[in-house]
């Protein structure tokens, strides 16, 4: 009983740490986005509340609270008001498998750095992204607004097409490892990460993720110029404000993925693993900035045939290659 | 405990289930048969299967319940457009099929000398469903994985370009 007790206090002090870490890279990512996109620009981003900026987002916080938080008349009104929440709350669950530091040991227990390993952990994280699509969908039809379907259907044949592409660049990822376990991927990871090993897998799935959390240059469902800011043109005060920290915590969950899938995990050397495994994240929530501050946006049709005629027969190949390649290895 | 889940998620996936075939709105029904797919998934959790429960997950409310979506947005039908149903004069002979149905499956439950007794412990690893599908199984997956062939190639057929001066 005592020891179902301390389990179970762990795990709540494990969410709280990730909910409290993971909200607050997601809101200094907002600031440092507009930060990095300014200087790209030469021009000096948010610099007014706080030192350097730095308290902007709590102000992006207290604005968007105290915002009316508008239904549009003939709007589909329940699911226009839970939509955001579930683009949120999918992109938060998915931290639940993500390991990021080797086990501890603390008072003589020895306690796992992740709130669940699950073994089929990878899949999860799957699942939650498909669920994610409906936040983007619901959204857009319930708002009963030309942009909105508009937008919305465009993310969701977006968001359906590169998930394939996506599953695909992970294979071997999960051939080298052997298990569909975050855990057990990072530890596959041990003497050189993926990224040296599966190198087209790693270029399909930064490909494919880009389009899957809908940023520039793959943000045709909210194109800006097109179709007014597309799933979300009818949203306002902190119901935007979900959807847009929505964003953000994916990208905090796509560089804690690339991280797991691709960089070695925690693995490192000198600094201790939860260093390294913060550092990873944020180079990689770096390098989608970067991406977004200097690539333009395709065509929509453009997008949906490099999706399906190059990516996925691309990543195809590269399972069957690298398949070959370990059972050659392996006999 | 794991008999009260059992229960609480059959509830859950028989009510989500008559919530979406009572429903004249396409996309409440469509958001009440993924909750019951949800619903679903965690019992194949419960039932010691976690891949079988991912893949209902992925494959059942991440795509095809997602492309009926896409379906019903794209012909655009507000409830008030949904025509009437056939009368029931035009359902009988499918109803007769099914209720016969039905009969031979309660029929095949009540025979069944395995019926009614406990299921012990019992899980399912991911590798261990792998193995049987892909070494025992590897026959019946060639099949299907042949009959998802011929329909892609199908939808293909279907959708080609047609040649210049064809009509539609």
């Amino acid at each position: 009983m005592n020891d179902l007790l301390i389990s179970l206090v762990l795990i709540l002090v494990k969410l709280g740490l990730i909910l409290g870490v993971v909200l607050t890279m997601a809101a200094y990512l907002v600031l440092a986005e507009r930060k990095i996109l300014g200087r790209m620009q030469l021009r000096y981003g948010p610099n007014r509340i706080g030192p350097g900026g730095m308290l902007q987002p709590l102000c992006d916080v207290i604005k968007l609270l105290t915002k009316e938080d508008f239904v549009p008349g003939r709007a589909d009104k329940w699911i226009f008001l839970f939509a955001p929440g579930l683009t949120a709350l999918a992109a938060l669950l998915s931290f639940a498998v993500v390991p990021f530091s080797p086990p501890l040991a603390l008072f003589g227990r020895e306690i796992p750095m992740v709130v669940c390993d699950l073994n089929i952990g990878l899949l999860y994280i799957f699942g939650l992204s498909s669920l994610a699509v409906y936040g983007v969908v619901l959204g857009g039809w319930a708002s009963n607004s030309k942009y909105s379907l508009l937008g919305a259907m465009r993310g969701l044949a977006q968001l359906v097409s590169y998930e394939l592409a996506l599953g695909l660049a992970l294979v071997p990822v999960v051939m080298s490892a052997k298990s569909f376990s975050l855990n057990a991927i990072v530890m596959a990871q041990a003497d050189w990460p993926n990224l040296l090993r599966h190198p087209l897998a790693f270029i399909i799935f930064m490909i494919s993720i880009t389009a899957e959390s809908k940023r520039t240059p793959f943000d045709m469902p909210e194109a800006e110029n097109e179709i007014v800011a597309g799933y979300h043109t009818e949203y306002s005060g902190m119901r935007f404000g979900l959807f847009f920290v929505g964003e953000y915590i994916n990208l905090v969950v796509i560089g804690a993925m690339t991280t797991v899938f691709f960089l070695g995990g925690w693995h490192g050397p000198f600094l201790p693993p939860v260093v390294w495994f913060i550092l990873k994240v944020l180079f990689v929530a770096f390098l989608f900035i970067w991406a977004r501050g200097s690539m333009p946006r395709p065509r929509y049709d453009q997008l949906m045939h490099f999706g399906w005629k190059v990516l996925i027969p691309l990543a195809l190949l590269n399972v069957v290659v690298s398949g070959a390649i370990s059972l050659a290895m392996n006999s | 405990m794991t008999t009260a889940l059992f229960y609480i998620l059959g509830i859950i996936l028989l009510a989500a289930t008559l919530m979406c075939i009572t429903r004249r709105n396409p996309v409440h029904a469509v958001i009440y048969l993924v909750a019951g797919f949800f619903a679903l998934a965690l019992m194949f959790y419960l039932l010691g299967a976690p891949l079988v429960a991912a893949w209902e997950v992925i494959v059942y409310a991440g795509a095809i319940m997602v492309l009926f979506l896409f379906i019903i947005m794209m012909l655009g039908l507000a409830p008030q457009e949904v025509p009437e149903g056939p009368g029931w004069q035009r359902w009988l002979p499918l109803a007769l099929l099914s209720a016969s149905l039905m009969a031979c499956t309660l029929l095949l439950i009540l025979e069944d000398p395995a019926a009614g007794q406990k299921v012990g412990g019992f899980y399912l690893a991911p590798q261990a469903l792998g193995e049987a599908l892909f070494g025992r199984y590897a026959m019946a997956v060639e099949m299907v994985s042949f009959q998802l062939l011929f329909a892609t190639i199908g939808a293909y057929l279907l959708g080609r370009p047609l040649p210049k001066g064809e009509d539609q």
